[in-house]
């Protein structure tokens, strides 16, 4: 992709002004709360349910949450640029049943993990190609391409089913075991978050998605490739997809034609509630991720408390509108801080 | 989401710049018609025609406040869910006994207020509608959920189920086409006819210019989000009757349908363009054709493979289109005309 890229050297970075601290403050403090949220729901929960931050317990909260994290945090890049892509979903599925298929058939673990990725990447392309060239609204492209993704995953797959004894015995291990409480496939997870948040945070095509988000305009005049970069988002984010269709199949050793289905609304709940703006521009993968986490942490919270699990998708929907509410008030209180600030200079330049 | 550089013509054209879009899907649903009754078997018998009708009532009577919305340049997910609600709480409420006379505007009443929350997070906070209606999506069919649990609702009155299932003596036309083509009827008037209907447009096209104006832009986008709401939950008291089936599960993936069948019909999604005549047709194009191919044993996913292809193509299809009489525009003006001609937009 773009690892060619010199990382953008820190002498040359502007200084932070006061208000740009600010901004930031506001955001980092928006990662903070949700992380405090997850940390206070779960020793609350601990605390009225000692099994539950067993050792199996720990694991199991990791191991339910890698897969969602990996996809927010492609979805998170793509929402980053002011696009979305709501057809993640449908490509962990087919991704997962394409790793599965050739697993089958004795294949090669390692290969069919990049068989997996690569068949993400090329579904990527396809919406990037569709939303840059066409310059059509990303959010209808990808709804188009849920369904015709879906439809080619339903008809290759047809009534067959994948499941754990078809597969090498290594390989879901793999998806099961790990080093002590920390399952292997959220280390791979992990791995792949710090990457793309290093991308993000330090590469000069990193800092264009966030420019590309804030004014696609502003970008294009200012020389961004606008192309080339959503082209990348969503090229990361069908690889992160296949990726976590590989995931899926060695976690769960069980694919069929409607797997990953109506997994796009969470995913993109999980970007937002993690601080993402659906405006573009702002927020991280990191808080991405968080998000991810608060949201199946909630799954595996709500049994343990002995709440009915009918509650998990009001809960959910209510979080959502929570989170978006909440940045948007704030983003309205910075707003007016600014203002006021500018105003201040105005002033003081007058005297 | 995102037009970063496209310039807005006057309206959708189709692909060979002359032909408008809604019409040319009108085109293709009569010629899919004319096909279908004299070369698919059985289907135009009666029965599947009203089967036909009676499966793409939902969408259609969604597809009427829906084009309101896209066109002010608004959209609303959550509309799969409040059907989904509204016929949980029929369920529910019948179950504990109480009469359906009542249940029904309790049900409608519930819609209103959906659409009245989603309303106001949008235009009292100014949130992004997409965002706001996925999670009203979520919760919305999560207190569904709640409400009903995993039990389904069956024993309705017969008369009541007789309507939302029944036909018109040995035509195929079903009760409830009846009230459609009157809400259809209204929709047309108040969106082609009335000065409501103008801002609309306006507010799509420009919301900034729409406000400057005099148009009240958040109060008739409010309204919209409510009608919405309300005809979601007459969606849902049809469904529950229709089916004879109350469940929390309903109409789920309702609103991609919607959506879809809009798109398709011209409606562009940046707001500011469309005809209700071509969502219509748009909606009844998607229909027949999922009818056509399940008699003709294409499978349900090939079908799914087909909607998703014509929606890519809806929307690509007159960009490129534009982006073609555009370049055509720009060579034209390359080469200086011999008379000085009016510049082409």
């Amino acid at each position: 992709m773009t690892m060619t890229a010199q990382p953008v050297r820190s002498e040359s970075a502007p200084r932070p002004t006061a208000s740009r601290q600010f901004i930031d403050k506001v955001f980092k403090a928006r990662e903070l709360a949700v992380a405090v949220v997850l940390v206070v729901m779960l020793l609350a929960t601990q605390i009225s349910n000692g099994e539950f931050l067993s050792e199996q317990g720990i694991k199991d909260l990791l191991l339910n949450s890698t897969i969602l994290v990996l996809v927010a945090t492609g979805q998170a890049v793509v929402v980053i640029t002011r696009n979305v892509d709501l057809s993640v979903g449908s490509v962990l599925g087919i991704s997962a049943f394409a790793a599965g298929n050739y697993l089958q058939s004795g294949g090669n673990s390692l290969i069919a993990v990049l068989l997996a990725v690569a068949l993400g990447a090329v579904f990527g392309a396809l919406n990037g190609a569709l939303v840059s060239l066409g310059k059509v609204p990303a959010l209808v492209v990808t709804l188009g391409t849920l369904y015709v993704v879906r439809g080619i995953d339903s008809i290759w797959v047809g009534s067959r089913q994948i499941t754990a004894d078809g597969l090498p015995s290594g390989f879901v291990d793999f998806g099961t075991n790990g080093i002590s409480v920390v399952p292997y496939l959220a280390l791979l997870t992990l791995a792949v978050l710090l990457c793309v948040g290093y991308y993000l945070r330090s590469y000069r095509s990193g800092r264009d998605m966030y420019a590309l988000g804030s004014s696609p305009e502003a970008a294009n005049l200012a020389g961004v490739p606008v192309r080339k970069r959503i082209m990348t988002a969503y090229v990361l984010c069908g690889a992160l997809a296949g990726l976590a269709g590989a995931l899926y199949l060695a976690r769960f050793g069980n694919v069929d034609s409607a797997t990953g289905n109506g997994y796009e609304l969470t995913v993109v709940s999980a970007v937002v509630v993690g601080g993402v703006a659906f405006t573009g521009g702002a927020g991280t993968v990191y808080g991405a991720a968080l998000g991810a986490l608060l949201l199946t942490s909630i799954n595996s919270v709500l049994p343990a408390l002995g709440v009915s699990s009918v509650w998990v998708t009001a809960i959910n929907g209510l979080l959502l509108l929570l989170a978006i509410a909440v940045d948007r008030i704030l983003a309205l209180r910075v707003a007016a801080v600014l203002r006021k600030q500018a105003a201040q200079m105005r002033s003081a330049r007058h005297d | 989401m995102t037009d970063i550089t496209a310039p807005k013509p006057t309206a959708r054209r189709g692909l060979g710049g002359t032909v408008r879009w809604d019409t040319a899907v009108g085109v293709l649903l009569v010629l899919l018609l004319l096909f279908s009754f004299s070369f698919v078997d059985n289907f135009g018998n009666a029965l599947n025609v009203s089967f036909l009708i009676g499966n793409t009532l939902p969408i259609a009577l969604i597809a009427l406040p829906m084009t309101m919305l896209v066109v002010s340049g608004e959209v609303d997910l959550s509309v799969g869910s409040t059907v989904g609600l509204s016929s949980a709480v029929m369920g529910a409420l019948w179950n504990q006994g109480m009469a359906i006379e009542t249940i029904i505007p309790i049900c409608l009443v519930l819609g209103v207020v959906c659409g009245l929350v989603n309303g106001l997070l949008v235009t009292r906070l100014g949130l992004p509608s997409l965002a706001v209606t996925i999670g009203t999506m979520a919760a919305y069919r999560g207190i569904a959920q709640i409400v009903l649990g995993s039990d389904s609702v069956t024993d309705f009155p017969s008369q009541y189920l007789d309507f939302g299932a029944g036909h018109f003596g040995d035509t195929f036309i079903p009760y409830a086409a009846l009230p459609f083509v009157v809400l259809l009827a209204i929709a047309v008037v108040v969106l082609h006819g009335t000065p409501v209907g103008r801002s609309l447009f306006a507010i799509g096209a420009s919301e900034e210019a729409a406000r400057f104006a005099g148009i009240r832009v958040k109060r008739l986008k409010l309204s919209m989000f409510v009608t919405t709401g309300l005809l979601s939950a007459l969606t849902g008291v049809f469904w529950t009757l229709h089916y004879a089936s109350a469940r929390y599960d309903n109409a789920s993936g309702l609103e991609l349908s919607v959506i879809a069948a809009v798109l398709l019909g011209g409606i562009d999604f940046d707001g500011g363009k469309g005809t209700l005549g071509g969502a219509i047709a748009g909606v009844f194009l998607l229909g027949t054709l999922q009818n056509v191919m399940s008699l003709v044993n294409v499978s349900a996913q090939s079908q799914i493979l087909v909607t998703g292809v014509l929606l890519v193509i809806s929307v690509l299809a007159p960009r490129v289109g534009r982006q073609l009489a555009q370049a055509r525009a720009r060579k034209k003006t390359a080469t200086p005309p011999l008379s000085p001609a009016p510049a082409t937009s």
